[in-house]
């Protein structure tokens, strides 16, 4: 067993020795200490794994919280909030507080999935775990800042968590929704807790740039001989562009929110019109960010895809070209979309019609993807794993999503349907169904190349089919919900909308069942999984980390491969 | 416009997602033509001196009861239209031109486009799935690239979205087309969590909105959660300028089925133009998180002829245009008005407390807490 005593090289003194010790010893699976491994960790694999476990964990809770927000909105009327507010607020709760405590839940999901699930799975999992590898690195550019990156993000989603404890205003907890919006988040929550939610956006906003940092810099930097950007697998190019939005939106979403706390705690009216300030700017700077965030999201999804959709083909990626400048388009244009969020709040008309049109351009590179897509397929020879199944249940949901996308798109529609369920169906659809398909994609994808095991196929082909039922049944009424015009963010509702908001829980319990075979899965493969094969897809798979044994070594290229 | 008028009645029969192309959705859509039934004289009028009298932040409506004439009844709510139908699945029926032609938008051009390109991207995955699926095609093709048909696939749905954009940009005019002089003004304050309602071209005197409890909506014949203590009314068939705005926080004034959606943003005026070319009662609901009580604010709006208007304006002590001079009952309301707006926001709720109390019937122990905590800042 290696640890620090017996090996100062390991991590400590000095990494030109480190480096040294490599060399004269060629042990390329040379793995430090339990301690130094997991929580000094700068390897890209390992902290790519942390990621994972922690999007998991987060996973796991807000999916909680949503199943609580399903349980309650089963039927009209409040069923368990006055219950669940006297565990949070103390026996002698309010009616006013559980209702608070409602809106503590829409905060939670909406932030824990955002924040806390999707960009960590998608960016610090499966991004740290491949980029270096796809592109012939033996790591991250700057690997200890890689360490500080997931690093921040514990505390963060600790102190999210706590500040449910705390007083928001009317009750415990949070109750601003995910976007924070003034003057609900100044004058309207008095207490810490609403401080505590904006720390914690703070931290893990300075996680996400230290990581975009060191993404932008390995892929520019650290490609191997003959990686061309034109050559990079699609996956690292979404990563790129990722890592893009995120350098260039994050900063923004610091600013707006900094100003929020210096108008709660310091006396400043940025967002105060009593002071001279404006409520609306806040959710223009919220949305510069914002909508760029959506497709932070989504982005490393559509990379996932493209690399199981060709490797599941066998066939490479039709219009490699193409689909990598579409990615690169819906992240320029996605930073000149941002009011369209905004529809209802007084702008002018010149406005709404610039914004109208400047949204439905990013349908094109999107149909572009979604076409290419397909055209990989055509004339492919298919075989439908459940890293396969997983892309297209993707191509085919996004597309439902991104259809009422271009409904919403509309300024002059979006007025009936805006903070409607539609515009939840809608979101769900893109990422719920979307980015969670692409999550699971990859996941199913990579675990034989993560663990070095074979993950069920029956039961992956099982928990795909009971997730695609269980999230359409839970989010395709949400459509009809949102066009009688239900409004969202609700914790009880006119009874006329009785039969879709059952249905709609339903569809939860059947969504909650996949997941049960989803762990019963991952924990039966790592226990019991067959060994997997350097290659268990075949000759479709053709990118590097296919090359390498399963799982890989602690430290892979020593010599850096030769791409031609 | 014609997909209201041949609508089919059966929409709480057809669950089918796919129905929803049909798009002939419309509920009871003959009662279109007919004036919604009076409320016999059970329900009380919405004007009666108890319903809005403890409420000392607004005296104006209640100032002179006794020199008031009596409001006419209140019209009772009908199923189907401007609320919700259990079950249903598409856009409530329109009442107002913008409506109309919005929702036209919506049935005729958008979803058949959507629908149609769900279901040629579902086509063509079936296809590859069952074409190229490995035991049909064990040798896959090495075509990666054809210039022809990604222009073409760029292309089209540029053209396709150009389509869509013309009849939007329009349709966004239209919305936007300023009251005209002879509009009636009126005027919705969002407040956690209430509207106040304000009428400055009728002498200015005010309304309080409540939600009713569940037990008095029952009562009433109402939905629950959608009635309000006092609905405002306008008249049929006159443009409505609607001057939007908050006390505290950002609400959003919205009622589905005049397409209407306002923020109420503190420190702003948002005007919103809308004409009800139908008699009826129209709900809608708070649609931006204000807080604990967002759900339980919803807004009541009851069309009726221009003479049954007058009648309930003065009923209100309010004045028509036209009249002699304001009553002292208005110099009131124009000093109830200075209390709403934003400078003396924190003023209001605390002023309003009791009435939350009497008219939600929860305690109020915890009512408007932050409102008051917090503005010191």
């Amino acid at each position: 067993m290696t640890d620090v005593a017996a090996n100062p090289n390991a991590y400590g003194a000095s990494a030109f020795q480190a480096d040294h010790a490599h060399e004269h010893h060629h042990d390329a699976d040379h793995k430090p200490g339990f301690f130094a491994r997991w929580f000094l960790s700068t390897n890209h694999k390992d902290i790519g794994t942390l990621y994972l476990i922690f999007a998991i964990i987060a996973g796991i809770i807000g999916g909680a919280v949503s199943g609580l927000m399903r349980m309650e909105l089963h039927e009209p009327g409040i069923q368990y909030l006055n219950l669940w507010a006297t565990y949070v607020d103390g026996p002698g709760a309010t009616p006013d507080q559980a209702h608070h405590l409602w809106n503590v839940l829409i905060t939670a999901h909406g932030l824990i999935m955002v924040f806390f699930m999707v960009m960590p799975a998608m960016i610090g999992g499966f991004g740290n775990w491949f980029v270096p590898i796809m592109i012939g690195a033996p790591d991250m550019a700057f690997p200890r800042m890689n360490n500080v990156s997931f690093w921040l993000i514990v505390p963060a989603f600790l102190l999210l968590l706590g500040s449910a404890f705390f007083s928001g205003g009317t009750g415990n907890g949070a109750g601003t929704g995910w976007t924070v919006y003034a003057p609900l988040s100044t004058s309207g929550s008095a207490g810490p807790a609403v401080d505590m939610a904006i720390l914690s956006l703070h931290l893990a906003g300075a996680s996400s740039i230290l990581g975009a940092i060191n993404f932008i810099t390995t892929i520019f930097n650290m490609r191997a001989p003959g990686m061309t950007l034109h050559k990079m697998p699609l996956f690292v190019w979404s990563v790129l562009v990722t890592a893009f939005l995120l350098l260039l939106a994050l900063p923004v979403l610091a600013a707006a929110i900094t100003m929020l706390l210096t108008d709660r705690n310091f006396g400043t009216a940025f967002f105060d019109a009593q002071g001279g300030g404006d409520p609306v700017l806040y959710q223009h700077l919220f949305w510069f960010f914002g909508h760029p965030e959506v497709y932070i999201m989504i982005l490393p999804g559509f990379g996932i895809v493209s690399q199981i959709v060709a490797t599941f083909s066998r066939k490479p990626v039709f219009g490699y070209l193409g689909m990598a400048y579409a990615m690169v388009a819906i992240g320029v244009v996605g930073f000149v979309v941002w009011a369209h969020h905004m529809f209802t709040t007084g702008m002018s008309v010149n406005t709404k019609m610039y914004f109208t049109a400047a949204t439905m351009i990013i349908a094109v590179p999107t149909g572009v993807k979604i076409f290419s897509w397909i055209a990989t397929m055509w004339g492919g020879s298919l075989s439908f794993r459940t890293p396969m199944m997983w892309a297209i249940g993707f191509i085919f949901m996004f597309t439902v999503g991104g259809v009422t996308g271009v409904v919403l798109a509309n300024g002059g529609i979006d007025d009936v349907v805006h903070d409607t369920y539609y515009v939840v169906a809608h979101f769900h659809y893109v990422l719920s169904l979307g980015a969670v398909f692409s999550l699971f994609a990859g996941f199913y994808y990579w675990f034989p190349k993560m663990s070095g095991k074979m993950y069920s196929e029956l039961l992956g082909q099982l928990h795909f089919w009971v997730f695609f039922i269980g999230v359409n049944v839970l989010f395709f009424p949400m459509h009809f919900l949102g066009l009688q015009g239900m409004p969202r963010r609700y914790p009880d509702y006119p009874d006329a909308y009785a039969t879709w908001n059952d249905i709609a829980s339903n569809g939860y319990i059947i969504m909650a069942l996949g997941m049960v075979i989803f762990f019963v899965n991952v924990a039966w493969s790592l226990a019991a999984g067959k060994k997997a094969g350097d290659n268990p897809w075949g000759e479709g798979a053709t990118t590097l980390e296919w090359e390498l044994s399963s799982p890989p070594p602690y430290h892979q290229f020593e010599t850096l491969p030769k791409i031609d | 416009m014609t997909f209201l008028k041949s609508a089919a009645a059966a929409l709480g029969l057809i669950l089918l997602p796919a129905a929803a192309l049909a798009q002939q959705g419309v509920p009871a859509a003959e009662a279109l033509q007919t004036p919604a039934p009076i409320v016999p004289g059970g329900a009380p009028a919405p004007a009666t001196p108890g319903e809005g009298a403890p409420n000392p932040g607004a005296p104006a409506a209640d100032a002179t009861p006794a020199a008031n004439p009596a409001a006419p009844p209140m019209l009772r709510p009908q199923g189907g239209i401007g609320q919700p139908t259990q079950g249903g699945f598409t856009l409530q029926p329109q009442v107002t031109p913008n409506g109309r032609r919005a929702a036209w938008m919506h049935n005729a051009v958008l979803m058949p486009i959507i629908v149609a390109i769900s279901i040629f991207v579902l086509i063509l995955l079936l296809w590859v799935i069952a074409r190229y699926r490995r035991s049909a095609n064990p040798t896959p093709s090495k075509t990666s690239h054809n210039t022809l048909i990604e222009v073409i696939w760029t292309v089209a749905p540029v053209l396709l979205l150009v389509a869509i954009a013309i009849p939007s940009l329009g349709l966004l005019a239209a919305q936007f087309k300023p009251a005209g002089s002879d509009a009636l003004t009126i005027k919705a304050v969002g407040n956690q969590w209430y509207w106040t309602y304000q009428y400055p071209d009728n002498g200015e005197f005010e309304l309080i909105s409540n939600m009713l409890p569940d037990d008095e909506a029952a009562r009433r014949g109402e939905p629950r959660l959608l009635a309000v203590d006092n609905r405002i009314v306008v008249p049929v068939g006159r443009e409505i300028k609607m001057i939007v705005t908050s006390n505290d926080v950002i609400h959003s004034w919205a009622v589905p089925a005049f397409w209407a959606k306002m923020d109420a943003v503190p420190g702003r005026l948002n005007e919103l133009t809308f004409t009800v070319e139908r008699p009826g009662v129209y709900y809608g609901q708070c649609s931006e998180l204000c807080g604990a009580r967002h759900a339980f604010m919803p807004i009541a709006v009851e069309a009726v002829s221009p003479a049954a208007f007058e009648a309930w304006v003065r009923s209100k002590g309010g004045t028509m245009p036209g009249d002699a001079q304001p009553t002292e009952a208005a110099n009131v309301a124009e000093a109830a008005d200075d209390t709403t707006t934003p400078a003396e926001g924190a003023a209001q709720p605390i002023a309003n407390e009791p009435a939350l109390q009497n008219e939600v019937g929860t305690p109020a122990v915890a009512t408007n807490q932050s409102a008051t905590d917090n503005t010191g800042n």
